[in-house]
């Protein structure tokens, strides 16, 4: 999207400011991109309006774009007056014409990848210049004329900038600078010797007649082709080397090259160009002086202009905590403003990119939330993919446009040997001095690889195509000589660098991320290295590094990281991370279980420690699930230290699911109006999860003694998921009870309807979840119906329902004929066996009512009700409120209900692993024929989630005595 | 150091140590020199005391124990040649790549002296209280305990092979086995 507008921008204002930057090339520019009302981007705005202007400019389209039928079928429809339907083509070409462009590549992109034998032997960017070459040729015949090509300024403005801000951002910091001098060494010196080499020996065959007479070409010409010829470019070894996977070493130092050199190649470019523009003769010694100036100031300032905005971005990233939504934006926007700003001082604009993402990755990321960082990553990297795939796709389509170029093949197989040649020269000689100084030399393998990987590609082309015709006479013999080169550097060296690296058994990089070991062992050698620099008295790298390292920690770190992040520790984070990608690959490999054994699986080495052995490949056995685990590998270990272990665990799932659990807590309260079945799914899915681990960490102990307890466990799951249904029913019922109810008889008959209307989901989903719901009446009745020795919260709830019996009791507590029909059957029992109890239970006085703070929200919401809303120390249990308020009474009651059902149920969690007996006083009453609880009890008993999670924000008081101790603190 | 010919002379064993640490002789001069830079009393040996003076080791965190590396057991004092031999562990090991054997030998040194900077009652196995000092030292303040103690019971879990709660060295050289230890632990100016 950033990049189509980004284009859509550009188009005009290529076209308006051709002084601005010398575009030689405007012969080149497409007819189609160069549309009327493209001029500038007034005209687009008057096209909106009158359609007589749109009629002339239309004919002028026609002339334009004579492969658009529909252009001028426009022209013929216009000026008949009002149309309901109207062919705007002019208005929206450009950015549908881009658009159309992107979505070709990008469907190009899927279709190489379904052959994956294919795109394992063909590179990518070779796929996307053959198909670039195929459109050309389709567009070519049916125009007769090439419309589209890789037009300069769009990719020194758009498309460059995607790529080299992507890598630019993710380029290993720590890697490219323990690399740097190679790096630099390869990226400046390489790149002049490859240009004057190049440059020399081609007018030497000039001289000799190798080249034909034709190529109107001095030494200078030569020299400026030699300049932009040799420089390595990013976007080719990027596409080429990302599919070989060579090791990080070898892939920095040419990749490195590949966007350093830009430096050199501008500067000699340009230092060319205004050699050629002003002539040889004229060329004074001073200019060399000013050339090799001109040279430090481009690639120094760039760097500096980069710095700055790193600077800059890590600044202002510090004070988005706010605006959470936008910060990916900042990041975009500041990386590209640095390259527009190197751009507009002629500084080395990829240099300045480069390092502003370099310099401010780190902190960046540590500012920025997580979604940031995963959306800054996303998006660059479909910026950047998107944007390769064009360079390439066009540099295939303008390669088909015979008329821009002229062959000589002297010329071009001279600068095919030339290249190639200075450049295995070049990095064989670099590499002897550079080997001298280097701690892990680079040995020929190497070298073969760096040789052979110095692709050319879409830089080379685009400053070629920028050559000033009326200067540069030779300027079409260099453009076929230039997509010679590429092509060749791209498709046939990258079509054999693989099979090359291959056969030369180049270390490959291996996708590992470190362990904790490695990230603690490498910082104790950091530190190691630098005392013994500091004993031997030498200044080295590590010593430099230190000092970095301190003066980042002093000022740097202050100044860009937040407050919150400057005072984490890096290995700590590493350690999270380390947690945090197991956990996740734990759920990917299908975690819907968790065992302890394998959420320490995936990071481990393969001959980890697998205490719980036994345990596990059984349940993998038994499950037959697809994780991929060396079970032979495991058998062998012998089982123990089952201690820490667990311990281990413990502290993973610790990690991994305190977010989740308090943002559980949370809940109710915030999604509450969301839509039913999205919560549910929500809910349930939290929930689980929150149950599974801690149903895991109660019986780990266990576990790895018995196998049977695995078993046990999982049905203790599936309890807890039925458990799990009652609260948000319950939440979706009391939503809707502040509606106000009639006083009568038939209260309840309406209610039930009400209820019916809301809560259709529990009746419908009754059958599914039986055990729920026999917990949930029990626990109501429990301390009523059944006689309660063992379980301490009787009594408190066989109080808790006078309230009840006092509010609904007076109206007679029948149920109507009609209710019948409606209200399930085992409601209606469950119904009258509340009332019944009740009524037996109604002597003892009650203890000054708890009452939760919900009902007292709830009584503050509901308009009518409040009156029976007595303060819980004047409320008489017994005594009958107003026969005014008939509902809020019972809701109350439910609110009572649902927090005893709370409580139990809590217990019952805690309990339930470990005493059989508490699960026998559960089934019980389930068994029972259950006596005929009212329709408006049912629900209640199951309400017990919100209770639930406004009791987790509390301080858990002990369970057993709690309504009694509970009630007066809360009001 | 005009004077080399006649400073290597007094210098104790010089061909003798060149042959055991690889080290040129423009090396040991140098070396030699910051010796006795070091060797303010000039008794020809270095205590404790005088590397605490350095600057840069006093802010290391684990310096200390890089310190105590180079006193062998028992001893307060280290002389040259040992402090010469401490020091060729950090050379890299390019001279020796050719033989498969030097690397490895080379490889196993470097990974013994950072062992026992860890290992420091030396019953050749890093303890978990072993690890947390060391990370304790690392991680300054800004961890608190517990995750000091996650992180150490992490890193022994994902090292320790047998199961006996320590890191023996064995397993520490395995844990390590995918690092390039010739780079990380061999320093410019030693070769």
């Amino acid at each position: 999207m950033l990049l189509l507008g980004l284009m859509l921008l550009l188009l005009p204002g290529s076209q308006a400011d051709p002084q601005g930057e010398p575009l030689p090339g405007a012969p080149l520019v497409p007819p189609v991109l160069r549309g009327p009302g493209l001029g500038s981007s007034s005209p687009l705005q008057e096209e909106l309006g009158a359609s007589g202007v749109a009629l002339a400019r239309s004919t002028v389209e026609e002339e334009a774009g004579p492969g658009d039928p529909e252009a001028g079928e426009e022209s013929s429809h216009h000026g008949g007056g009002f149309r309901v339907v109207q062919w705007e083509w002019s208005y929206v070409q450009t950015p549908y014409i881009i658009a159309c462009w992107l979505l070709v590549a990008s469907v190009a992109k899927i279709l190489f990848h379904f052959s994956q034998r294919f795109t394992t032997v063909v590179p990518e960017s070779c796929m996307l210049i053959l198909l670039g070459l195929v459109l050309g040729g389709v567009v070519l015949l049916a125009n007769k004329k090439q419309l589209y090509q890789l037009e300069p300024a769009l990719f020194f403005l758009f498309l460059l900038p995607t790529i080299v801000g992507d890598a630019g951002y993710f380029m290993p910091a720590r890697l490219f600078f323990d690399n740097l001098g190679a790096i630099l060494l390869y990226a400046v010196v390489g790149t002049l010797w490859n240009a004057f080499c190049t440059g020399f020996c081609l007018y030497a065959a000039k001289l000799l007649g190798v080249i034909d007479e034709r190529v109107e070409a001095g030494l200078m010409d030569f020299l400026l082709f030699g300049a932009l010829i040799s420089a390595v470019d990013p976007v080719a070894v990027l596409a080429v080397f990302e599919e070989v996977h060579v090791n990080d070493t070898l892939f920095i130092i040419v990749f490195g090259e590949s966007l350093v050199n830009d430096a050199v190649t501008v500067v000699l470019y340009k230092v060319y160009i205004s050699f050629v523009e002003v002539g040889v003769e004229n060329v004074q010694t001073a200019d060399y002086f000013k050339g090799v100036a001109s040279f430090l100031i481009v690639s120094v300032g760039g760097t500096l202009v980069g710095l700055v905005f790193a600077v800059l971005l890590g600044f202002i990233t510090r004070f988005t905590k706010k605006v959470r939504i936008i910060e990916p934006l900042f990041v975009f926007l500041l990386v590209y403003l640095a390259y527009l700003t190197a751009e507009l001082f002629s500084l080395s604009a990829i240099l300045s990119m480069t390092f502003c993402g370099i310099g401010a990755n780190k902190y960046v990321e540590a500012n920025i939330s997580q979604k940031s960082r995963t959306t800054v990553k996303y998006t660059m990297k479909t910026l950047a993919s998107i944007a390769e795939t064009i360079i390439f796709i066009f540099l295939g389509i303008s390669a088909v446009d015979k008329s821009k170029w002229a062959w000589d093949t002297g010329l071009v197989s001279c600068t095919l040997i030339f290249i190639f040649v200075f450049r295995a020269a070049g990095v064989i000689g670099q590499t002897w001095v550079l080997n001298r100084f280097r701690l892990v030399p680079l040995d020929k393998i190497d070298q073969v690889v760096m040789s052979y990987g110095g692709l050319r590609g879409a830089v080379a082309f685009a400053l070629v195509v920028l050559l000033d015709a009326e200067h540069v006479k030779a300027k079409e013999y260099f453009v076929a000589t230039t997509i010679v080169v590429v092509f060749f550097t791209v498709m046939f060296q990258g079509l054999t660098i693989k099979p090359l690296v291959n056969w030369l058994k180049v270390p490959r990089s291996t996708n590992r991320k470190p362990t904790i070991n490695e990230e603690i062992h490498e910082r104790a050698f950091d530190h190691i290295l630098t005392a013994v620099e500091d004993i031997a008295g030498l200044q080295g790298y590590h010593h430099w590094r230190d000092k970095w390292e301190q003066f980042d920690k002093k000022y740097l770190s202050k100044l860009l990281l937040r407050k919150s992040v400057y005072t984490k520790s890096e290995l700590w984070e590493a350690y999270q991370k380390i947690n945090i990608r197991d956990a996740i690959s734990v759920i990917d490999q299908g975690g819907n279980i968790l065992t302890s054994a394998r959420l320490s699986l995936p990071s481990m080495a393969s001959r980890a420690s697998f205490p719980e052995v036994t345990n596990v490949t059984n349940y993998l056995r038994e499950n037959g699930s697809g994780v991929c685990l060396d079970l032979q590998v495991i058998d062998n270990v012998p089982g123990a230290k089952v201690e820490e272990d667990s311990e281990t665990h413990h502290f993973l799932a610790g990690n991994l699911y305190k977010p989740r659990r308090r943002y559980q807590s949370h809940y109710s309260r915030h999604f509450m109006p969301l839509g039913e079945k999205e919560r549910q799914d929500r809910e349930v899915f939290q929930r689980n999860m929150k149950i599974r681990m801690e149903t895991f960490k109660s019986s780990r102990h266990k576990r790895h003694k018995k196998e049977r307890s695995l078993k046990k466990r999982r049905g203790s799951d599936s309890k807890e998921e039925g458990g799990v249904d009652k609260p948000r029913r319950n939440v979706s019922w009391q939503d809707k009870n502040p509606v106000v109810v009639p006083v009568e008889s038939d209260a309840e008959h309406s209610d039930a309807e009400k209820e019916e209307d809301v809560g259709i989901t529990f009746i419908a989903r009754k059958p599914e979840t039986p055990k729920p719901r026999t917990k949930s009446v029990p626990a109501a009745l429990e301390g009523c119906e059944s006689p309660p020795p063992a379980t301490p919260p009787s009594p408190p709830s066989g109080n808790s329902h006078l309230p009840w019996k006092g509010g609904v009791g007076s109206p007679p507590p029948c149920v109507s004929v009609e209710a019948t029909k409606i209200i399930p059957v085992d409601l209606q029992r469950a119904w009258n066996q509340s009332i019944s109890s009740l009524e037996s239970i109604s002597s003892p006085p009650g203890p000054p009512e708890p009452l939760h703070p919900r009902v007292s929200a709830l009584s503050r919401l509901g308009g009518p009700r409040p009156t029976s809303y007595t303060p819980p120390g004047s409320f008489a249990s017994y005594i009958p409120p107003g026969p005014a308020s008939p509902i809020a009474a019972p809701e109350k009651k439910m609110e009572k209900e649902a927090e005893e059902n709370e409580e139990e149920d809590e217990e019952e969690e805690a309990l339930q692993e470990v005493q059989p007996l508490m699960s026998s006083l559960r089934t019980p009453p389930a068994l029972l024929p259950p006596p005929p609880p009212p329709p408006g009890h049912g629900p209640p008993g199951r309400r017990r989630g919100p209770c639930v999670y406004l009791r987790s924000l509390m301080t858990s008081p002990p369970p057993g005595g709690e309504p009694h101790s509970r009630g007066p603190t809360q009001l | 150091m005009g004077s080399s010919s006649s400073r290597m002379d007094h210098i104790p064993n010089a061909e003798q140590l060149m042959q055991e640490t690889g080290f040129s002789a423009a090396h040991i001069l140098r070396l030699y020199a910051r010796f006795e830079f070091l060797d303010k009393d000039e008794r020809g040996e270095l205590r404790p005391e005088d590397f605490g003076a350095l600057r840069g080791l006093a802010m290391n965190p684990i310096g200390d124990r890089i310190i105590g590396a180079f006193f062998s057991r028992g001893k307060e004092t280290v002389d040259f040649p040992s402090f010469v031999r401490v020091l060729a562990n950090f050379r890299p090991t390019e001279t020796n790549t050719i033989r498969d054997g030097g690397q490895s030998f080379s490889r196993t040194r470097k990974l013994k002296f950072a062992f026992k900077l860890y290992d420091q009652d030396r019953d050749g196995k890093i303890s978990r209280e072993e690890l947390l000092q060391v990370l304790r030292s690392m991680l300054e303040q800004q961890v608190t305990e517990e995750q000091l103690q996650s992180i150490a019971e992490r890193a022994i879990q994902e090292a320790d092979l047998d199961q006996d709660d320590a890191i023996s060295f064995e397993e520490f050289k395995k844990s390590l086995e995918r690092v390039n230890i010739d780079e990380k632990m061999s320093s410019h100016f030693l070769r």
